[in-house]
């Protein structure tokens, strides 16, 4: 994890050992935080009822830490939070094991709360890392969170709305 | 042969099932000055319609962009997956 920042205290890494939550609560320690929130992501045994065994993790690393870097930004301004650090892990987690862990404190719970949701929230909105889940038998598979009814169509759908609303409008 | 004659060249990077589904974690992509995101889009499509989506996220050094968006030389440009962190 990078040390911490003299400007608002704000972490944001990727990691490819294990995440210690305890690290990231101790980065958010603050003499003005009357509260810490602390978010885990962990690897669950299965989805869509499909049996999974583990999920090796993928991402376009400089573009991921500068978008992650963005959202506690966004995060530290709209709540006021006193800190906030992030990891996300890549690389083959087995089930159990801590994807990604988001800690903040503020002055009171609502906004830790309120800044840790956000953070994940648009982590998953528009980080670019992905997730290959592995199956009891054998297959492995990318997992589309923008897949419907129709592959292609809801894919391309998903992706250009996502792209307009990020982009700033200017899509079509 | 004079230099005109080569088409100047972004490299795109490619991740996850992108990636899987052009055979590499890169790939040159010809591209005529002024070309937009939109261009270099339909120009890799052309070939692999069916491997990729009608219209995949792209980024330009690092941040979303629109495909009105004209790429540089030097530009770092990346075809991004449906994205599924957390």
């Amino acid at each position: 994890m990078n040390g911490p920042t003299a400007a608002g205290r704000m972490d944001a890494s990727l990691v490819s050992r294990s995440i210690d939550p305890a690290v990231l609560v101790r980065a958010v320690a603050d003499p003005g935080a009357g509260a810490t929130a602390l978010f885990l992501g962990t690897v669950r045994s299965s989805h869509d009822g499909r049996p999974v065994t583990g999920i090796d993790y993928h991402a376009y690393a400089a573009m991921a830490e500068r978008q992650l870097r963005t959202i506690i930004t966004e995060a530290g301004q709209r709540y006021g939070t006193c800190a906030i650090a992030v990891e996300h892990r890549i690389g083959y987690l087995a089930i159990g094991e801590t994807s990604v862990a988001i800690a903040a404190s503020h002055e009171r719970r609502a906004p830790a709360f309120a800044a840790a949701r956000y953070v994940i929230e648009e982590l998953k909105r528009r980080v670019p890392i992905w997730k290959r889940e592995h199956y009891v038998d054998g297959t492995r598979e990318w997992v589309d969170p923008t897949r419907g009814s129709s592959l292609g169509a809801a894919a391309a759908t998903g992706a250009a709305a996502q792209a307009a609303a990020i982009a700033g409008g200017t899509e079509q | 042969m004079a230099q005109t004659t080569v088409p100047p060249t972004v490299t795109v990077l490619l991740f996850a099932s992108y990636a899987d589904a052009l055979g590499g974690p890169r790939i040159d992509v010809p591209v005529t000055p002024g070309s937009t995101v939109g261009d270099l889009v339909a120009r890799l499509r052309a070939g692999n319609a069916d491997r990729l989506p009608a219209r995949p996220m792209v980024a330009v050094n690092q941040e979303y962009a629109s495909y009105a968006r004209v790429i540089e030389p030097g530009d770092e440009v990346a075809l991004i997956p449906p994205v599924a962190g957390g």
